[in-house]
């Protein structure tokens, strides 16, 4: 057999397990405030650029139960399509979010601001997303998605052009509720499943 | 940082669990039964959140003293666990954040869902953090940590093991995995370890006893090195269309 050209494999990913609170949302694991900061509370601070929105929604598994279980970490750029670092990107957007679903409920809140259209390598745009990755018991290697928006020109975005059952596409765009609040549920399995990615 | 630098390297998923394994129960709803959407990665993947050490106080890698603010050290076996993290193209991955947790000495987690019956210990929280330093080591102290039942079949227990999430420098590098310890004979009855299906890649979990760190009259070390998604290294711009 050919050797391969890298010399290392990645590390094998495990579920994260039901105590991943423990290490990743204290507060959330009944240890209150270990931590002096804890890290991604939120995805911007006051002086934020952009629209304020607010998503909320519910994972659910193969047989429709939400989630009770599950850490989320979101990750975007700010309102003129930069991410953190990026030159010229806003000071005040963070980018990373880390929440969890709710324990009693299952439901999820993000509260952020809707980002701009991030430019592709070699030209073009994407429409405005924010990159989701879901965690939980029962579940291996961490799942990646995005959420789009339902207000938004989504025409020509790369990557929803390239899902070939077009009722799929659907699966990642959040509907707009109201004046800044979109609802975005995540489906693990079965009829509507969400589309996630690899790349 | 300036522009993303370079796509990441395809992932490659033989290097990890299958998602659906009947063997370990809760997967079994919880897997999708659609293909994952495979792309070039974008901005979106090759920028991710960076962590300054004005976060990290300098008790988060001590978990024997964390939860006391060092007023009393935990109960158990006195380890050292360090190692580096490197990318798939054998690159330090520096001033990343690493989060550790992990059940008690004796197999008890502090969390409000975590109802088995041996006692939390007063002076153990269980969660660590640290930065990697300039050439991607990390370190903590802590004690071993117990093996403990859980409801899967009817008598399944977990390996002595501890959590770690790593982000590197790049949202599509995330990962949480688990350390395993050498010699543990549960190791090969887990069917949570038996998710991953390449017997190389489960091997490197186990972290191997390393007396070499050992310090003498105080405490063991075990040895854990995590690989990372590496980058391509150079790119040609400007492909022809359809190429």
């Amino acid at each position: 057999m050919a050797e391969p050209t890298t010399g290392l494999r990645e590390t094998a990913a495990q579920t994260a397990g039901p105590y991943v609170h423990i290490g990743c949302l204290p507060a959330a694991a009944g240890l209150g405030d270990v931590y002096d900061r804890p890290l991604g509370a939120a995805p911007m601070s006051e002086g934020a650029a952009g629209t304020r929105i607010v998503v909320t929604g519910s994972i659910y598994d193969g047989t429709g139960w939400a989630l009770r279980d599950a850490m989320l970490e979101s990750w975007q750029a700010d309102a003129a399509g930069l991410y953190p670092g990026q030159p010229g990107a806003d000071p005040a957007v963070g980018g990373f979010c880390r929440f969890a679903a709710d324990a009693e409920t299952g439901l999820f809140r993000l509260a952020t601001i809707k980002p701009g259209r991030v430019p592709m390598r070699g030209g073009g745009t994407q429409a405005p997303h924010i990159a989701l990755w879901i965690v939980a018991r029962g579940i291996n290697i961490g799942l990646a998605t995005r959420i789009y928006f339902d207000d938004e020109d989504n025409a020509d975005d790369p990557l929803l052009a390239r899902i070939e059952q077009r009722p799929r596409a659907e699966t990642l765009i959040a509907q707009r509720t109201g004046e800044g609040t979109y609802a975005f549920d995540v489906r693990l399995q079965g009829p509507g499943e969400t589309v996630f990615l690899d790349l | 940082m300036a522009e993303p630098p370079a796509p990441l390297l395809p992932r490659d998923r033989t290097a990890h669990p299958v998602a659906l394994d009947p063997d370990y129960k809760t997967s079994v709803a919880r897997s999708p039964s659609q293909p994952l959407l495979s792309m070039e990665s974008t901005a979106s993947e090759e920028t991710g959140p960076r962590f300054g050490h004005g976060v990290i106080d300098p008790l988060d890698n001590d978990l024997i003293l964390n939860w006391t603010g060092g007023a009393a050290p935990a109960l158990g076996e006195r380890i050292l666990v360090h190692g580096r993290v490197l990318d798939e193209t054998g690159r330090a991955v520096p001033e990343t954040l690493i989060e550790i947790w992990q059940a008690n000495a004796g197999g008890r987690y502090r969390h409000v869902k975590d109802t088995y019956f041996a006692p939390l210990d007063p002076n153990f929280g269980g969660c660590g953090r640290t930065l990697t330093d300039a050439e991607g080591r990390y370190r903590f102290l802590t004690v071993r940590p117990g093996a403990y039942p859980w409801p899967n079949r009817g008598n399944d227990w977990r390996p002595m093991h501890i959590h770690f999430s790593v982000f590197g420098h790049a949202f599509g590098q995330r990962l949480i995995t688990q350390m395993y310890f050498e010699g543990d004979p549960l190791i090969a009855r887990c069917p949570i370890v038996a998710t991953i299906k390449d017997r190389g890649q489960i091997d490197r979990l186990v972290a191997p006893l390393d007396m070499a760190m050992a310090r003498p009259m105080d405490h063991l070390a075990y040895r854990f090195d995590i690989v990372l998604r590496g980058r391509r290294q150079s790119w040609f711009e400007n492909r022809p269309e359809g190429m």
